[in-house]
Formats: structure tokens, sequence, C-alpha cells
């Protein structure tokens, strides 16, 4: 294995490393405001890692969208919300931590038998064919996404337009302009309210013909 | 050149760091979301890195769903996050028992 290390590996454990190193850090630091930014850079890391297995698209969407707009809004509501850096986290970790561990040892022990190089190594599953330089990973996801995947693609769409409604009515806090009907009034109305009657002479035919 | 085991136990840590994240904090449900970011993360990485050694686009077309609907549950979270805390003035994971769970 060792014999095989190419430039492309340092990279690759540089980003992993970094990945793993601000992932824990968002778990464990007790300041929200760092957390969210230790996720920021596990988000730039892993836009690295992307980059390498050639999703260059989605790497860039993962920094644009989710560096972007996401963790800024994160970082909004934990600066907006007053937050009391209690000591109340620290005796609540010491009491998780022992299960905590045993968790992530299971499931990350498990998964790490499961895929390793046995199953999904080099000679299991080989390096796929070196693309071409002037091949676009966007022209070839959006020849699949506008054709054959256009309906889920128009679904997104609706759910992110039922997510800014939702968001908005969620969080919104001035006078609600409401057109909605008051059933009390409704029943207690009487007749004379709405109707009035009115005796008038009968009048004679207009505009006949002879 | 990099397998593709390497990929998988990288996103097989972060999923861990993320399920250990939900268990280990009871103080904060922000921090609760970010580990709730950091498992799609984790399975992201796993979508992208089949997609890529398989050489099927589909991985990604589906990375491209789950991060439209990330996006969409971290925005409506915190909208919700923002109305409890000015209901209850606390968005600590114990303080939140009215459904007495």
């Amino acid at each position: 294995m060792l014999e095989s290390i190419t430039p492309l590996h340092i990279i690759f454990y540089i980003f992993a490393a970094i990945a793993f190193c601000s992932a824990v850090s968002v778990i464990t630091v007790r300041n929200p405001v760092r957390s969210t930014l230790s996720l920021v850079v596990t988000f730039f890391a892993m836009s690295g890692i992307w980059m390498i297995l050639n999703a260059e698209f989605l790497s860039l969407i993962l920094l644009l969208v989710y560096v972007g707009a996401v963790m800024t809004l994160f970082l909004f509501v934990v600066m907006m919300l007053n937050i009391d850096k209690a000591d109340e986290k620290k005796h609540n970790f010491v009491r998780y931590l022992p299960f905590g561990i045993i968790v992530i040892l299971l499931l990350t022990g498990i998964t790490v038998v499961t895929v390793g190089p046995k199953y999904f190594g080099l000679a299991e599953v080989p390096e796929p064919l070196p693309i071409s330089a002037d091949h676009s990973n966007i022209q070839q996801l959006g020849a699949v996404l506008y054709t054959q995947y256009v309906y889920p693609f128009e679904i997104a769409g609706v759910l992110l337009l039922a997510a800014i409604i939702a968001a908005i009515t969620l969080a919104y806090r001035g006078p609600m302009h409401r057109k909605v009907q008051n059933p009390s009034c409704q029943i207690n109305v009487r007749p004379e309210d709405r109707l009035r009657l009115i005796k008038m002479p009968s009048e004679p035919k207009q505009g006949t013909s002879p | 050149m990099i397998s593709l085991t390497e990929f998988l136990v990288l996103a097989a840590l972060l999923f861990g760091l993320g399920t250990a994240g939900i268990i280990l904090n009871r103080k904060n449900l922000i921090t609760l979301l970010m580990s709730v970011e950091l498992i799609l993360l984790a399975v992201n990485t796993n979508f992208i890195a089949f997609s890529h050694f398989l050489m099927n686009d589909t991985g990604q077309i589906f990375v491209f769903f789950v991060l439209t609907v990330a996006a969409a549950e971290a925005a409506i979270g915190l909208a919700i996050l923002v109305v409890l805390y000015r209901r209850r003035g606390t968005i600590a994971v114990q303080n939140i028992d009215a459904l007495k769970g």
C-alpha cells in the first residue's frame, strides 16, 4: 500500500484530516458560533474531497449554497438568539460521553469493517477510466437532469417554494392581515339588517309597442 | 490511486461523529441541526464516491436532490427554532418537554 502513494493521496489525507478534526470540534466545542464555523471548515474540506472525486459541480454547489447560504443562516440564528453558554452542557456532556463513545465505536467500527479493502479495495472496485480534458461535469449532469429527471427537478422547485412560505410564515412577527369570517357575527345577523321591504304603487308598463 | 475504501471510511467516520453529536449534545438545538448536516454530508460523500467509481451519474443527481431537501429542512428547522426561542426563551433540548416524552 505504501509504495502506491501519490500526490493525490497526500491531498486526500490532508483534506480528510481537516474534515475529521473540524467535525470533532463541531460536536465538542461549547460555543455555538465556533461550532458553526467548524462546520464551515468541514464543508470546505469535504468540497475538496468531492473535487478529487470529479464531482466539480456538486463541490462548488456545496461551497456556494451550503457555506454561502445555509451556514450563513445558521450563523445569523446563532448570533440572534441569546444562548447562554452555561456550565450545564459540560455536566451532561460527561454524563453521556461513554454512551456516545460506545455508539460511535460500534457504528463506525462495523461500517469500517464492512467497507474494508477486502470488499471495496482497488482490486474489487477498479479506478474508473480517465476522463478527457474537455469533459464537462455540468454538461454531463444537465443532460441527465433535464431529460430523465425533469419531473423530480420540478418537484424540488415546488418543495423549495413550500419551504420559503413555511419559513416566512413561521418566523413572521408583524400584524397578520387576514380576511377571515366571524362566525358569531354571521349567526347573530337579523333579517332587518340585510333586507329592507318597501311598499310602492305598481307602475304601468313602459315602452310597450302599441 | 485512492481506493473506494478510503472514501467510504472517511464518510463512515463523519457519520459516526454526527450520530455521536446527536447523542452527546443535550444543551443546544442548533448543534443538533448541525449534527444532522454532518450526517447528510457523509451520506452525500458515499453517493459521490460510488458514482465516481461505478461511472454512473445517478449518484450525483441524487446528491443534488438531497442538497435541495437539506437546504429546505435547515431553513424550516431554524424558523421553528426562532419561534421556539420567542415562546420559551430557551432552546435547550432538555427543556423541550411539552409532549412529556
